[in-house]
């Protein structure tokens, strides 16, 4: 170990100092906005205030009981949570099935699969959102012309209220599936070959292995990818903003986009901000209430 | 037998999974190429029946594609050269230094995380206005400067760098600084690599806070560029296509040549210590 | 290698992030300015630029879609431009944000535009608490593109003139046709139409000077049923704009017969059809319930920011803009009309066939409310319509929510209106 060769107190001062920029920053354009969201979220802070700041005024929880009597907001958080609850799961058991494809020992060129899974993860959202949207398109798109092979009617993917989501939701998963995979690899590799060759000697066969060995082992993993697989969705925001602009009948407006919508759009910015935080605490539940099931299941 | 039937099966759902992730970007590909109005039909074509390159002439020339591609690249070098410096000098503060308050400050940075960063945005873009950053390229430059993500990946792999080898270095009477920058550096340059392409993708394909922030297109940044071009041109498939590719082309070059970095570090940071 | 790239482009970033000086000793002027006018307005500039060498103009041209927030932005921003084109149901709100500068004094003293050159009723529209925020640019109103022979098919060699007869037109060509056609394009995410409807009803769409909603007034139920009579008679599919893959290929094919629009849409029809369907189109006028009908007074000014470092250049341009003969030059470019008397004179306009239905309209066109709010309502009017389009709400349903919403949105104005008196 060997005593330090400077005194505390100087390391102490350069550490500060190393922190200083990054702290700086985080402080002034992350911490303090996020305080002063709060502090908007009691005001009827709009347009008008922009141009003569003084006729704000103070309202309290104004925004808020507002927010809550709105069918709009209860339907921007109905589809977020459509979205994250079954687009989170689906996106997840993909990745687990494409990391266990790859972690089979029978598989060579493991590599190149896995950089071209990896691929739709890297691409930039918006350019295929805009890809996908002609893809859905329900006269010329490849999709209903796929589904016409099984003799499968064409879907009004991006029209039609009930699928729009679902459709926003597929387009998801394959976008992200690759992230988590890589995640699950890990997480797989982690795995000692001397458990799966214990359980074959007690007779398991690869299922009943994948359940009482892989599925436990997996689960800080699982919780991993699962919590920020979870947050990462509950923040929709650019793929109903690319592809359907909120519709159809605000079938994918998600709350990040009401919130963009309010803030930037309407310069609603008192009740954008009262959004914001709200969806700030649903995160935080939903993160805790993760954290507590791994728990109970440990 | 049964173990080649498996690997049959194995390689066949693996091919058709290849297939299902890069079908979308080929036919975008392939729609950049097409003539006008051939990627509106039915059937749907999957080659164009002739290869022009008219709509990549029109993205530079007349649509200025030139400029949002060079907008893009400004910030996203700018934003990964500057955060790696802070971001590893802050890692590597809260990994090796020992100084009061440490734990709580990492503490309380780590409470960060669990905050949406659209929660910020609102008064993030008055405090820009009263800095009259906003519609400038540092507008969205500095609130990608420091990142506590970053930072924790840093720190995780900083955690490791041996404490002999910076007492010797202190030792021989070295700065911080000066240890920072021939010992510390040096060894985390894997990580620092990692970071490196983490940062830049995710500041090339930032779209919301530039969308917010940048009203000018002489400033747009080409996801900002793209959308608008969509609104305008929802009209114009190929044309859209061949924005698309211009787009996506430059990270994946990135990631293609640096993957080994870039799944190295998401696989070793999900490995909790 | 990647150090000495990142670094060089840093050296210009900065350059450039901390430059904008204007090129050498001239002024540069930055307009913005909306679709295919926004397209077409860098050809009439270099006539200007070699008026007034030492004057360099910056053309900006934004989507309709993004128009609106993006001029707010660039208003929160002080990132304004010197002119920017508004869409005239906008000055009311640019100019309650004190983000205008008044005109009046500019056009006192202008040889080139003079107000009594103007149709009366536009100007108007840019007149705010007896100030004036913009000089018309192009007067706008919306009616009918339609397939001339696909209605000479179903019997109709001139356009119905009143709203029954639209009606069975419809029903008749609908007949005639297969089941993916469809009479009329109708996009469920565009204001114009049921407003229009309404306005013909007599509907004044808000009441108490832009105080509340009217939408559950008579008036408005007559003329948002007929809008809705036609998704509901299948003379239109209900998608949004963005779902239309190409309207003019659309147009071509015959899979659709009848579209309402505004008058650049001549242009763009003639760019944009192929030789073919050329001789098959024709615009006409809106029915009316008892006759030709009302449409709405839109159009676009040109209006001045009172951030503008350069408002007397910005001011030559604007009267370049105005001149007859650029004003023509405009007109033949996108098929948008003068707002002034004296271009209209022309005989560019009495031997065109397309403009004649426009000329005509225009004897009979309401202006819209006069309220910052108005781009919002309008898009909630539309959002609204969805539903009950789509059958989410009944029609009574859609129309008390849709006052609820409005009333909702003018509450600030309401408020501040009480306090200053002011009408």
């Amino acid at each position: 170990m060997g005593a330090s060769a400077r005194a505390p107190s100087d390391v102490g001062r350069a550490a500060w100092l190393f922190l200083a920029p990054a702290l700086i920053l985080i402080f002034v354009f992350f911490f303090l906005p996020v305080l002063a969201s709060l502090v908007l979220s009691v005001t009827d802070f709009d347009i008008y205030a922009i141009a003569n700041p003084p006729t704000t005024r103070f309202v309290a929880l104004a925004n808020y009981t507002k927010l809550f009597h709105s069918p709009e907001f209860w339907q921007a958080l109905k589809n977020t949570f459509y979205f994250a609850i079954v687009g989170g799961p689906l996106t997840i058991a993909v990745s687990l099935g494409t990391a266990l494809l790859l972690n089979a020992k029978l598989v060579r060129f493991k590599s190149f699969f896995r950089t071209i899974y990896f691929t739709p993860f890297v691409t930039t959202l918006v350019a295929v959102s805009i890809v996908w949207r002609y893809l859905y398109h329900t006269r010329y798109g490849v999709l209903n012309y796929g589904l016409a092979y099984f003799g499968i009617a064409p879907i009004d993917w991006l029209g039609n209220p009930h699928w729009a989501m679902p459709a926003i939701i597929l387009m998801s998963v394959w976008k992200n599936f690759g992230y988590n995979m890589l995640i699950f690899i890990a997480g797989l590799q982690a795995i000692p070959q001397d458990l799966y060759d214990a359980a074959e000697i007690d007779g398991a066969g690869p299922v009943r292995r994948f359940f009482a060995v892989t599925l436990p082992l997996l689960g800080p993993t699982l919780l991993f990818v699962s919590v920020i697989t979870m947050i990462g969705y509950f923040q929709l925001f650019s793929e109903p903003y690319v592809m359907t602009q909120g519709g159809p009948l605000r079938a994918t407006t998600s709350v990040v986009l009401m919130m963009y919508e309010e803030g930037f759009r309407w310069w609603r910015m008192g009740y954008a901000a009262a959004i914001a935080f709200v969806l700030f605490i649903v995160i935080l539940i939903a993160t805790l209430i993760q954290f507590r099931l791994q728990k109970e299941h440990a | 037998m049964s173990r080649r039937i498996s690997q049959i099966v194995l390689y066949a759902l693996l091919i058709i999974g290849a297939l299902i992730a890069l079908m979308p970007m080929l036919w975008m590909l392939s729609a950049s190429f097409m003539p006008t109005g051939e990627a509106s039909t039915y059937p749907p074509h999957f080659i164009p029946s002739r290869i022009t390159f008219a709509h990549y002439g029109d993205l530079f020339t007349r649509l200025n594609l030139g400029r949002y591609l060079f907008n893009s690249a400004l910030i996203a070098v700018i934003v990964t050269a500057v955060s790696l410096v802070i971001n590893s000098l802050a890692g590597y503060a809260f990994a090796k230094l020992r100084f009061r308050g440490r734990d709580r400050t990492f503490r309380i940075l780590s409470l960060g995380l669990v905050l949406p960063v659209q929660v910020a945005m609102l008064p993030l873009f008055l405090l820009m206005k009263n800095l009259h950053l906003i519609n400038t390229y540092w507008g969205v430059i500095i609130p990608g400067m420091a990142s506590i993500f970053g930072i924790f990946l840093i720190r995780q792999y900083a955690l490791s760098i041996p404490d002999d080898m910076l007492d010797a270095a202190r030792i021989d009477g070295a700065s911080e600084l000066r240890i920072y920058w021939s010992v510390v550096v040096p060894g985390i340059l894997p990580i620092l690599a990692t970071l490196a392409i983490w940062t830049f993708l995710a500041t090339w394909n930032d779209f919301m806070w530039p969308l917010i922030v940048l009203s000018d297109e002489a400033h747009y940044t080409l996801p900002v560029a793209l959308a608008n071009l969509s609104g305008e041109h929802v009209q114009d498939t190929e044309l859209m296509m061949a924005g698309s590719v211009l787009t996506v082309i430059p990270v994946l070059a990135v990631f293609l040549f640096l993957q080994r970095y870039y799944i190295q570090g998401v696989m070793a940071g999900s490995v909790k210590g | 290698m990647f150090l000495r790239l990142s670094s060089r482009l840093v050296l210009v970033g900065v350059l450039l992030a901390c430059s904008n000086a204007s090129a050498g000793d001239k002024t540069t002027l930055r307009i913005w300015a909306m679709g295919r006018e926004g397209e077409v307005l860098s050809q009439l500039i270099p006539g200007f630029e070699k008026e007034h060498p030492d004057i360099h103009v910056e053309v900006q041209q934004i989507p309709w879609t993004a128009a609106h927030e993006k001029l707010l932005t660039a208003y929160v921003g002080d990132a304004t431009p010197d002119i920017a084109m508004l869409g005239n149901t906008w000055v009311p709100e640019f100019v309650a944000l004190n983000s205008l500068a008044p005109l009046d004094s500019f056009a006192d003293q202008s040889k080139e535009i003079r107000r009594e050159d103007f149709f009366p009723g536009i100007w108007k529209t840019n007149v705010v608490d007896g100030k004036t925020y913009g000089i018309p640019w192009y007067v706008d109103t919306r009616l009918i593109f339609y397939r001339s022979d696909i209605l000479a098919k179903a019997g109709y060699k001139e356009f119905p003139k009143t709203w029954a007869e639209w009606t069975t037109a419809m029903k008749k060509i609908k007949s005639q046709m297969s089941d993916k056609q469809f009479p009329m394009l109708m996009p469920t995410n565009e204001w114009p139409q049921p407003v229009d409807f309404a306005m013909e009803a007599g509907s004044p769409i808000l009441r108490d000077g832009g105080r509340y909603g009217a939408f559950q007034q008579p008036a408005f139920r007559k003329g948002f049923d007929f809008y809705l009579g036609f998704y509901r008679q299948g003379f239109a599919s209900p998608v949004s704009s963005s779902q239309v893959s190409n309207l003019f290929q659309e147009f071509e094919r015959g899979n659709i017969a009848m579209y309402i629009s505004g008058p650049w849409y001549i242009g763009e029809f003639k760019n944009r059809l192929d030789s073919a369907t050329q001789k098959k189109w024709m615009t006409a006028a809106m029915p009316g319930i008892n006759g030709p009908g009302v449409s709405m007074a839109g159009g676009s000014s040109l209006s001045l920011f009172a951030g503008s470092q350069h408002k007397k250049e910005a001011w030559r341009l604007m009267e370049y803009l105005s001149r007859p003969a650029v004003q023509l030059q405009f007109y033949a470019l996108t098929g948008d009309l003068p707002p002034r008397k004296a271009a209209w004179d022309d005989t560019t306009f009495a031997n065109n066939k397309y403009t004649k239905a426009f000329r005509d309209q225009l004897e009979r066109v309401v202006p819209l409310p006069q309220v910052p709010e108005w781009e919002e309502i309008a898009t909630t009017i539309f959002e609204h319509g969805e539903q009950a389009i789509r059958k989410a709400k009944t029609v009574d349903q859609t129309l008390s929510s849709l006052d609820q919403d409005v009333n909702a949105m003018l509450e600030k104005r309401r408020y501040l209106l009480a306090q200053s008196k002011q009408p």
